[in-house]
């Protein structure tokens, strides 16, 4: 093991890591966002919208991420959407982690007792009442986890985008290893910058599990 | 702006044929070991000794923790550096298979410490040794109740094992980046390589249904 080379890479891998982080985070934002909107659309009484969210999740689980980054980057000229590779990995990533969200959401939503809504209507509210101020508040704890989840995948995942030269921490791992030929130590260093991340998205799901259980 | 053109698809459809079929291997093997894998790293865990099992916690914690991409790297690349030069197939085989084995793992862990008690007792007081009980009664148990998990992670498999593509296996990615440099045609290639992987998804899923549902029957 070469220590010192761990040592004198070390900075450029930290900055790479921030632009991983900065990807995820934008990533998550729009993720979110698509999801939202997928399980609503999937659970609306419009055939039309529940076939379109049906189609967009069952498509974008379906087909690898990888793939799904490629049509976007290279394919995308072709029909006239000319991205930077920062902008594609942020909109492929999101879109693609919007999919398993939107499951995660929707799975959170039905998870609720079917009385509760019965309820709320019985009492006069409307749908969006009923939503806004007895389905959500519950369901939302019940998201927490398996959002957690999809975002720690997603973080995992994004080391996907080097492949279309985003340069994050696996791009700069790899334009390493051009130039030192010593693999173990710089995908060690990669690989514990990644843990790091991991482990402090963990711990915030963690404690926002904690902090809004049912006591 | 080209206009889109999918007959430039019809020369290299046994190209991306091939390429699926190697996908299908590919997932078959390294979802084999990813099972066998699981199933030993979760008695491990729970019953070897420490001087065993933490290194292999550690070893899970790092595979879980870290993107397939950066191990797959560290497997093909990283084990030349040490004098250990296995072909790229086998590679990500071992790479994929290790990865989901991580995975299963923690699930067969759970269905383990899941099966009730009195199963172990009673397999011991008729006579079957440790390992007996564990080989015989504890762990067919506790695979069957985590068979729906463990196909879960074997479908995640399917689409990884996409990544695999950048260490230079040819499966479907690698056929249709072939074909694009030949055609400069990425958008309709990668969306017809989409459409295999979608397929194949089906069908592993269909798959999956009709063998949960065996292991239904035999309860």
């Amino acid at each position: 093991m070469d220590f010192s080379l761990m040592q004198r890479v070390f900075p450029f891998f930290v900055e790479a890591a921030l632009v991983t982080i900065e990807i995820t985070v934008l990533a998550l934002i729009l993720g979110l966002a698509v999801a939202s909107l997928a399980a609503a659309a999937k659970m609306s009484r419009s055939a039309i919208l529940r076939t379109i969210g049906t189609l967009y999740v069952s498509l974008f689980r379906g087909t690898p991420c990888l793939i799904q980054l490629f049509v976007l980057y290279f394919g995308g000229p072709q029909i006239g959407i000319n991205l930077e590779p920062f902008a594609a990995g942020v909109i492929g990533l999101g879109l693609n982690i919007g999919a398993y969200m939107a499951e995660s959401i929707r799975g959170a939503l039905v998870a609720v007792d079917r009385g509760q809504t019965e309820a709320a209507r019985t009492i006069g509210f409307s749908r969006f009442q009923t939503l806004r101020k007895v389905v959500l508040p519950q369901a939302a704890r019940l998201m927490i986890r398996p959002l957690g989840v999809n975002t720690v995948a997603l973080l995992k995942g994004s080391a996907l985008v080097s492949t279309i030269s985003v340069v994050e921490l696996t791009y700069t791992a790899q334009s390493f290893i051009g130039s030192t030929y010593k693999p173990f130590e710089i995908f060690g260093v990669a690989a514990l910058l990644y843990m790091i991340m991991v482990y402090a998205v963990a711990r915030v799901v963690d404690l926002l599990d904690k902090r809004f259980a049912i006591v | 702006m080209q206009g889109l053109d999918f007959t430039v698809v019809a020369p290299y459809w046994d190209l991306l044929l091939i390429g699926a079929w190697w996908t299908a291997v590919l997932t078959v093997s390294a979802g084999a070991l990813s099972f066998v894998g699981g199933i030993l790293f979760a008695v491990i865990v729970l019953y070897a000794p420490v001087i065993v099992a933490y290194p292999v916690r550690a070893l899970m914690w790092v595979f879980m923790g870290t993107p397939l991409l950066l191990q797959l790297f560290l497997i093909y690349f990283g084990l030349v550096q040490i004098g250990i030069d296995i072909p790229a197939l086998a590679a990500g085989i071992v790479g994929l298979g290790l990865h989901f084995a991580v995975y299963n793992a923690d699930i067969i862990r759970a269905g383990i410490v899941a099966v009730d008690v009195g199963q172990t007792e009673g397999a011991r007081s008729i006579g079957f040794g440790k390992w007996q009980t564990l080989r015989h009664v504890v762990i067919p148990q506790a695979i069957r109740n985590t068979a729906p998990p463990i196909g879960g992670n074997l479908i995640a498999l399917l689409k990884e094992s996409s990544i695999v593509s950048v260490i230079g296996i040819a499966e479907l990615v690698h056929s249709a980046q072939l074909a694009i440099s030949e055609t400069f045609r990425p958008f309709e290639f990668y969306i017809t390589a989409a459409a295999l992987y979608y397929i194949l998804n089906l069908v592993l899923e269909a798959a999956l249904r009709l063998f949960e549902r065996h292991v239904e029957a035999s309860r």
